[in-house]
């Protein structure tokens, strides 16, 4: 079958793409493919997992079971728009400092559904944590560190305190 | 996997996607709205529509809206939308309750409620809540548009009434003023049910005047469990009634075992969630008063 191209608009981590792409193409594939962007893991390729997660204006999608024609006019945020340059997010220095990845399969997923966690709900509890990255599989099973590092990044979330990695964890509020 | 080749269309008016619906049949055409039932599909191609007709950009699809005592929810209206919709609390807590057994937040933010129906399968949550709600789906054809009743809509798993030239525009709850119940047993959080139970409850004077009952996982499609609302409607509200209830409800049914559970679990477990959705759905009737 000859496939038309689509041409799609599709705003990335604040960047405007225009693309031409087959419509069988799914999100992940164009955003990890065409775009040079492959912090996005593919795991499971039928929503399952999460490991694909990304935020469709604003809100988390399974990238594996999205088609890049769908998200066309909207904007993504994928793993790679987490951090200021070279300064990560709090969520991201969170998991590195909780040890909140073991692989790291997951853990694209899991802070981008920890993003979206934390934008709806600024002072989770421990269980709305646990509710929240139930969409998300770690195969790991490190679930502890991940709820313990999104738990430590919510404050810093709200207050926008800069990181100090010379602060023994011990130490930080 | 990935999805095979397919062609595209995203029409703005309900008229061209029903126009390309039948110029494309021979293609075996489908149409798409979240596509968290179909797109899955068509990964492990299972599904290999050579045509795909999203409905995204069909004006008028996304809005819920209350008419005169019917809780009315388009086609592209997406679960998250529904499960955090005043209306909806207002006119359909049963639904909105549901809403959160519905897989995972990041399935229920594409996912549409309409298109849940529509796939009709036999251990989703809401055909099980449209079933008990007696809604209505208007479907839009060549001929027009009509409207089908729940119960005559799913006919079979993943087989419904709906006709391969027609798209399912809207679904139509009527609002059921009393108390209301969703209990579900699934094997992990986020999957679908093994067994769910959906209960509306009517009080007066202590007495039960009007419920429905209806369950998804014990047959190839919800059933309505009309022998246990005659068991309890009329009764006093109360624990001899709910035994009744889920005796009458329960006796008969022959479900189908498969990995996750036997057919003498299955009834087990119906037994099970049956009496906490009567209890909890008698609790809230007796609280609105």
């Amino acid at each position: 079958m000859t496939e038309e191209l689509q041409e799609i608009t599709l705003t990335v981590n604040g960047r405007r793409h225009v693309l031409a792409v087959q419509p069988r193409r799914l999100l992940v594939d164009v955003l990890r493919d065409d775009l040079g962007l492959p912090g996005t893991h593919i795991g499971c390729e039928h929503g399952v997992c999460g490991t694909c997660t990304v935020l469709l204006d604003d809100a988390s999608v399974r990238a594996c079971i999205t088609l890049a024609v769908q998200a066309d006019g909207r904007s993504v945020r994928t793993v790679e728009g987490l951090a200021d340059g070279m300064r990560l997010h709090p969520l991201q220095e969170e998991f590195w400092d909780k040890q909140g990845l073991q692989c790291g399969y997951c853990t694209p997923g899991m802070l981008m559904r920890a993003v979206e966690i934390l934008e709806q709900v600024p002072d989770p509890t421990p269980d709305q944590v646990r509710e929240g990255i139930a969409s998300n599989l770690c195969r790991c099973t490190g679930y502890q560190y991940i709820v313990e590092a999104v738990l430590a990044a919510a404050p810093r979330m709200r207050s926008e305190n800069p990181w100090d990695p010379t602060v023994p964890t011990e130490a930080k509020a | 996997m990935k999805p095979p080749p397919f062609r595209y269309s995203s029409p703005t008016t309900v008229a061209d996607a029903v126009a390309l619906l039948a110029e494309h049949a021979a293609d075996d055409a489908r149409v798409l709205a979240g596509g968290q039932s179909l797109v899955p599909l068509m990964n492990f191609r299972l599904a290999q529509p050579g045509h795909v007709i999203d409905l995204r950009r069909v004006a008028g699809l996304d809005t819920i809206r209350l008419a005169g005592g019917e809780l009315v929810i388009g086609a592209m209206v997406r679960q998250a939308t529904a499960e955090r919709s005043p209306e909806v609390a207002l006119a359909a807590p049963l639904l909105a309750e549901a809403l959160g057994h519905v897989a995972h937040p990041p399935i229920r933010n594409s996912g549409t409620v309409v298109g849940s129906i529509a796939h009709a399968d036999p251990a989703a949550e809401l055909p099980a809540v449209a079933l008990a709600m007696d809604a209505e789906l208007t479907a839009v054809g060549p001929g027009g548009e009509r409207r089908i009743t729940a119960a005559d809509f799913f006919q079979g798993p993943f087989t419904t009434a709906l006709g391969a030239d027609e798209i399912l525009t809207e679904v139509r709850f009527r609002s059921f003023p009393g108390g209301h119940a969703f209990v579900e047993f699934s094997r992990t959080h986020g999957n679908f049910a093994v067994v769910a139970v959906a209960v509306l409850v009517a009080l007066a004077d202590g007495r039960i005047t009007r419920s429905a009952i209806a369950a998804s996982g014990l047959g190839g499609t919800p059933l309505r469990l009309t022998a246990a609302e005659q068991a309890w409607e009329g009764s006093t509200a109360g624990s001899a009634a709910i035994d009744a209830a889920v005796d009458a409800g329960t006796a008969g049914l022959d479900p189908a075992g498969d990995l996750h559970a036997g057919s003498a679990t299955r009834i087990d477990i119906a037994r099970s969630c049956l009496r906490e959705a009567l209890e909890r759905a008698t609790e809230r009737a007796l609280d609105r008063r």
